[in-house]
């Protein structure tokens, strides 16, 4: 039996496989919830590249919208997953594949990935969607402007750029958040199916 | 809008006032670093002395030519007189900012804005 090899959860079996047999992917409903939520956010990226903004570097980053929901109906594992493959994906469709950019945007969404991890577990009672998102905007710009410090403009210079980095965090995260709390609130009356195609 | 209201929770407000709040004065924070502190007077190359900006002095500096007179206010400095014949430094008026420099050639004397940290400085790098 061979085992998807798409599927994050389980290993890939190491039973040896004839080179001549069609070797036979299973996708796990798993799997596919990743793919599906991952595609959508990847969409979502390619219309954040295509908005025009003032500064390089600062952009709306609406597929952190997939990123909570993902999180918050299917915790961090998922959100993690969806995340780190838009990440990729979206390099590798806009031609920014290893280019700086690329490095960035992973540093600053392994930074927000880890922020999410802790801030996922206050009280939901208290701490909504905008929470979540703000925190973890502000964790991007912040793994962001390190890389760029230790790597690509080795001078304190970059953090004068910080003020507006924040400020964009602060609106964007606001925003996405709303959004994704609005979404959410709007799936939460009906169940979350893996087999629904129309949802998550 | 109070549709969206309602998908705030108690810790998102207190969340984003707090943040609100560090970002705004991330601003002053991070914008402040440059202005000067002590203004270095140079004569041949060599540092003559370090005056701090935080209060008003005069410094007459005996270069190649004759006196250069340097005013120190608080925060910033200038070159009041010098022999010079074109006076470049004169007429650059009042250095505040980190990094600014006023340069008497004629009479080799500098006189140069320092802050808290080392500015990048572009055209020696």
């Amino acid at each position: 039996m061979t085992r998807s090899t798409i599927d994050p959860e389980t290993p890939v079996d190491p039973a040896p496989v004839p080179p001549s047999a069609s070797v036979e992917i299973i996708v796990t409903p798993h799997d596919r919830r990743i793919a599906r939520l991952a595609a959508a956010a990847v969409g979502l990226s390619i219309i954040d590249a295509a908005i025009p903004m003032p500064l390089p570097g600062i952009k709306p980053g609406l597929a952190n919208i997939i990123t909570l929901l993902a999180l918050a109906h299917y915790g961090w594992g998922v959100a993690a997953w969806v995340s780190l493959l838009r990440v990729f994906a979206a390099a590798l469709v806009l031609g920014q594949f290893l280019a700086p950019g690329f490095f960035l945007s992973l540093a600053g969404t392994v930074a927000s990935l880890m922020v999410l991890g802790i801030v996922y577990h206050l009280p939901r009672r208290w701490f909504g969607l905008v929470s979540w998102s703000l925190c973890a905007s502000f964790a991007h710009i912040a793994g962001q402007i390190l890389l760029a410090r230790l790597w690509l403009v080795p001078h304190d210079g970059i953090f004068r750029l910080l003020p507006i980095f924040a400020l964009a965090a602060l609106l964007f995260g606001i925003l996405n958040g709303l959004v994704a709390a609005s979404i959410h609130a709007g799936m939460k009356d009906k169940p979350a199916s893996p087999q629904a195609s129309g949802g998550l | 809008m109070t549709r969206w209201l309602a998908f705030f929770r108690p810790g998102d407000i207190l969340l984003i006032l707090f943040a609100f709040f560090c970002v705004a004065a991330s601003f002053p924070l991070f914008w402040r670093s440059g202005a000067g502190e002590r203004a270095v007077i140079r004569v041949d190359g060599e540092i003559f002395r370090e005056v701090s900006l935080d209060r008003a002095t005069t410094v007459v500096v005996q270069g190649a030519l004759g006196e250069t007179i340097i005013e120190i206010e608080k925060g910033r400095a200038r070159v009041a007189s010098d022999p010079g014949l074109r006076q470049y430094c004169v007429r650059q008026g009042w250095l505040k900012s980190a990094g600014a420099i006023a340069i008497c050639a004629p009479n080799r004397v500098s006189l140069s804005i320092v802050g808290r940290r080392e500015v990048y400085d572009s055209l020696n790098y």
